[in-house]
């Protein structure tokens, strides 16, 4: 563990010891106020003729490329191998998820008024559960556009699929793809384990103090 | 007998030892030196300067690179491109267009770059076409022509365009004097007949855009180059002016009897307020101004008429000569603004003027005599000084940033360097061979950059792989950081440069635009999308309205055309990507290609003669299918009733 880490965990012992587990579960759902602000996962798309950098990010509610023509650009390319356009209006997750992460925010709001251990142990176990089934979601949608090909595309490789990685690099032909969660990606993932070591260290101390 | 043996008893060691002298003394040291690694430029690294030379007789502007001498690109100006369809696309056709009709070449020599108090600022780069009377103004963001100004009552225009600075003016004047308005007149009645004129044509800061102010009538001498004053000589411009004997023919020999000729100083603030004043007649003229419309990317060129005159005689103060020895060609104007000298390229010396000196002639009026209505000021009440030993044949001269001024000496084929302090001649290195103007970044502003000159060379002969009979002529750069001028590089340059600028690489890359924006285009024919293509008949008139994009052509199969037809391709690049242009070519194409670059479109006339299918391709390599990048169009006989039809991906 490094030392932040440590750092961040022995804070929140003092939290715990001094019974005040609340202020970590509201500095923990106020984190995830973060996803509307910034992007929660970003793909950029390295190869030498794009020395300018050629990727987008993916927001809650939307796409941006990491240059105003990046989309457009990553559709020209991507047309060769027949890949499926990406397209904001074609990904319906982009409607869904302010809704869930603003449902998942009023729940915690509330757990945190109530402040009632069950509840935050409940609304811990519902974070996970919607987290995970954001990366599964996640990952079938890299599925299909990596694999639902164009039959018609110009460049057909045998055996080739362009399905860029969930989390880290690699090499699609010319492109080296680079798939990374960014900040709206990384908060809720620190809610969750600010919420898990909370009920953890609470667990232990209050085992302790029976 | 006895005598020529006398002679050559002393010629003979001389004929000896100057071999040695000629092989053993190689310029500048460059064995010894580090020459290669001051002008290595790591690949994938980009250089410090940008230099814009003139194309010369090509007509247009060169850009390379300063200190690797790499070319960057050519910037089509006076004269049609087929490479690109400059001039000969639909869009670009009435940039040419002047009084006399279709011009599509010019002679194009004096590249200058707008300044901000008297400093390069890097927005636009003007030009003057000597030939048909002609100013360019190109855009240093897109580093295309977007202007070009006719300037009236001239014959030509080489003292241009010379610029005040702040850039309020460029100005323009008669190097071949002509009867003023232009007159069927004999050509030996020259003295009572023709004149020159000073042209000042105001630049919009915002826009650039350019309009001629005012004209100046003067005597009709030969008026060469010019320079505006800078600092305290701000409001007045030079310029120098042979053929002050009023010689019409073999000017060789009757243009250069006079002892002296003039450098004139115009007082320019003094016009602007004569103006002001309504001291000035409107004469009767018509001339074209030719302007790129930003939005639709179409240049327009309209007619315009009459222009203000100014004429000595009405208004003291205005003109002023200096006389300057002997047939005076380039005039230049040391950064601190006081300073004025002369390159007189039949003399001996090179004279330097004192504007402080000027101003107090004026006051005391010392005045020789006077021409048509211009005070003639004493020589010896202006001159500050005179360079001795300053090479044969001295052209132009330029400035660094520690007192000193370089001078080019076409005949002695050097760069002098002296001192502004003493007018002493420090040091001079022989250049290869037969200079003619020189440049140092900045070299003409207030702030000039002591780092390089670069040398322009109209002969080249041993000192690259040959040619034939046509060589090219050259750069060389030249190290003037230390006390010794040491020659760095060698690098061909495209046409005649006869004049180059260069300016600090950061003024203008932090401008550059990548690409023309699709949802701004708003020309008549353009597509933003495939499904817009279209082709529409208007009796024998077809527009194509086609789109381009990585890899094909929207509509790439047509149908319908007919011999007979005349047929508009408006073709649209629909890429929003640095760097994909897409071309376009028809077989048996009889004006040019197109090159286009994102986001734009432009129109090319397509008359098919015989029927028959006819492919078209892009003729740019843009992408992996390329090859792929083509279509077809049937021609039909006159008369005949194929349908038209087209369509992409059936």
């Amino acid at each position: 563990m490094s030392s932040e880490t440590l750092a961040g965990v022995s804070l929140l012992k003092v939290i715990v010891m001094n019974k005040n587990y609340r202020i970590s579960f509201a500095i923990g759902v106020s984190l995830m106020i973060l996803v509307y602000f910034f992007p929660i996962w970003t793909i950029e798309l390295q190869a030498p003729q794009y020395p300018e950098g050629l990727g987008f990010n993916i927001w809650a509610y939307k796409l941006t490329g990491f240059n105003e023509y990046d989309l457009e650009n990553i559709n020209k390319l991507n047309h060769y191998i027949g890949m499926k356009e990406i397209n904001e209006n074609s990904i319906p997750e982009l409607k869904i998820i302010p809704v869930v992460i603003g449902i998942m925010l009023l729940t915690g709001f509330l757990v945190v008024k109530l402040n009632k251990f069950r509840y935050y142990q409940i609304w811990t176990i519902l974070l996970f559960l919607v987290l995970v089934a954001g990366l599964v979601d996640f990952y079938i949608w890299e599925y299909d556009y990596g694999h639902d090909l164009n039959p018609m595309a110009a460049i057909k490789i045998p055996g080739m699929s362009y399905q860029p990685p969930l989390i880290g690099s690699e090499q699609i032909l010319n492109m080296n793809a680079i798939s990374l969660p960014a900040i709206g990606g990384i908060a809720p993932g620190i809610t969750l384990l600010i919420g898990i070591t909370t009920i953890f260290l609470q667990s232990k101390f209050n085992r302790r103090a029976k | 007998m006895k005598f020529f043996f006398n002679k050559l008893k002393f010629l003979l060691p001389v004929l000896f030892i100057a071999p040695l002298f000629f092989t053993g003394c190689p310029s500048g040291d460059l064995t010894k030196g580090d020459a290669a690694s001051k002008v290595y430029v790591e690949p994938g690294k980009y250089d410090e300067f940008y230099l814009f030379s003139s194309g010369g007789f090509s007509g247009q502007v060169t850009v390379s690179g300063l200190p690797s001498g790499r070319l960057f690109k050519i910037i089509s100006v006076f004269s049609q491109h087929p490479e690109t369809g400059y001039g000969y696309s639909e869009e670009t056709k009435p940039l040419l267009e002047t009084s006399y009709g279709f011009v599509p070449w010019d002679d194009a020599h004096h590249p200058k770059i707008s300044q901000t108090k008297g400093e390069a600022d890097g927005r636009w780069l003007f030009i003057n076409a000597n030939n048909t009377p002609r100013i360019a103004r190109i855009d240093l963001s897109t580093f295309e022509t977007e202007e070009i100004i006719e300037i009236p009552n001239s014959a030509g225009n080489h003292a241009s365009p010379f610029l005040t600075e702040n850039t309020e003016y460029v100005v323009a004047s008669t190097r071949f004097s002509v009867p003023i308005p232009q007159a069927d007149v004999s050509i030996d009645s020259y003295k009572e007949n023709f004149k020159g004129s000073i042209s000042f044509v105001s630049v919009n800061q915002e826009s650039g855009e350019m309009d001629l102010a005012f004209q100046i009538i003067v005597p009709g001498f030969n008026y060469d180059l010019a320079h505006a004053g800078k600092g305290p000589s701000h409001g007045w411009a030079f310029f120098t002016c042979y053929n002050s004997e009023q010689a019409n023919s073999l000017l060789e020999v009757n243009a250069s009897q006079n002892d002296k000729d003039f450098i004139a100083a115009v007082n320019w603030k003094l016009a602007e307020q004569a103006i002001k004043e309504g001291k000035f007649k409107t004469w009767d003229a018509s001339y074209r101004h030719n302007k790129m419309n930003h939005e639709t990317q179409i240049a327009e060129s309209k007619v315009k008429k009459g222009v203000k005159v100014l004429f000595p005689e009405d208004i003291p103060g205005l003109v002023y000569y200096m006389p300057t020895p002997k047939s005076p060609h380039g005039v230049d104007v040391d950064p601190s603004g006081e300073f004025i000298v002369g390159g007189g390229k039949l003399a001996t010396v090179i004279p330097v003027h004192s504007f402080s000196k000027m101003l107090k002639a004026i006051e005391n009026k010392k005045f020789d005599t006077v021409i048509e209505g211009i005070p003639v000021l004493t020589y010896s009440e202006t001159i500050a000084g005179e360079v001795p030993d300053a090479g044969l044949g001295p052209l132009h001269t330029e400035f660094d940033n520690k007192g000193f001024a370089y001078t080019s000496a076409f005949v002695s084929s050097e760069v002098v360097k002296w001192s502004l302090k003493d007018f002493k001649v420090v040091d001079r290195i022989p250049v290869y061979y037969s200079i003619g103007h020189l440049t140092i970044p900045g070299g003409d502003t207030r702030n000039p950059d002591g780092k390089y000159v670069i040398a322009l060379n109209k002969i080249t002969k041993d000192r690259y792989l040959p040619t034939g009979p046509e060589l090219c002529q050259s750069a060389q750069l030249i190290d003037i950081s230390g006390e010794k001028m040491k020659i760095l590089l060698d690098f061909p340059q495209i046409g005649e440069p006869h004049y180059a600028q260069a300016i600090s690489a950061d003024k203008i890359v932090k401008n550059v635009k990548k690409l023309y924006r699709l949802d701004e285009n708003k020309h008549p024919y353009a597509v933003k999308g495939e499904k817009e293509a279209k082709v529409i008949r208007d009796g024998n008139t077809v527009h194509v309205m086609m789109s381009m994009v990585r890899t094909h052509f929207a509509p790439d199969n047509i149908e319908g055309i007919r011999v007979g037809d005349k047929v508009y391709f408006h073709v649209t690049n629909l890429e929003q990507d640095w760097d994909i242009p897409h071309g376009f070519a028809i077989k048996g194409m009889n004006n040019s290609e197109l090159l286009v670059m994102p986001g734009l479109t432009r129109t090319i006339v397509w008359e098919p003669k015989f029927a028959g299918v006819y492919p078209f391709y892009c003729t740019d390599f843009c992408s992996a299918l390329h090859q792929e990048m083509q279509g077809y169009v049937r021609v039909s006989p006159t008369g005949s009733n194929t349908p038209l039809s087209f369509n992409s991906g059936k």
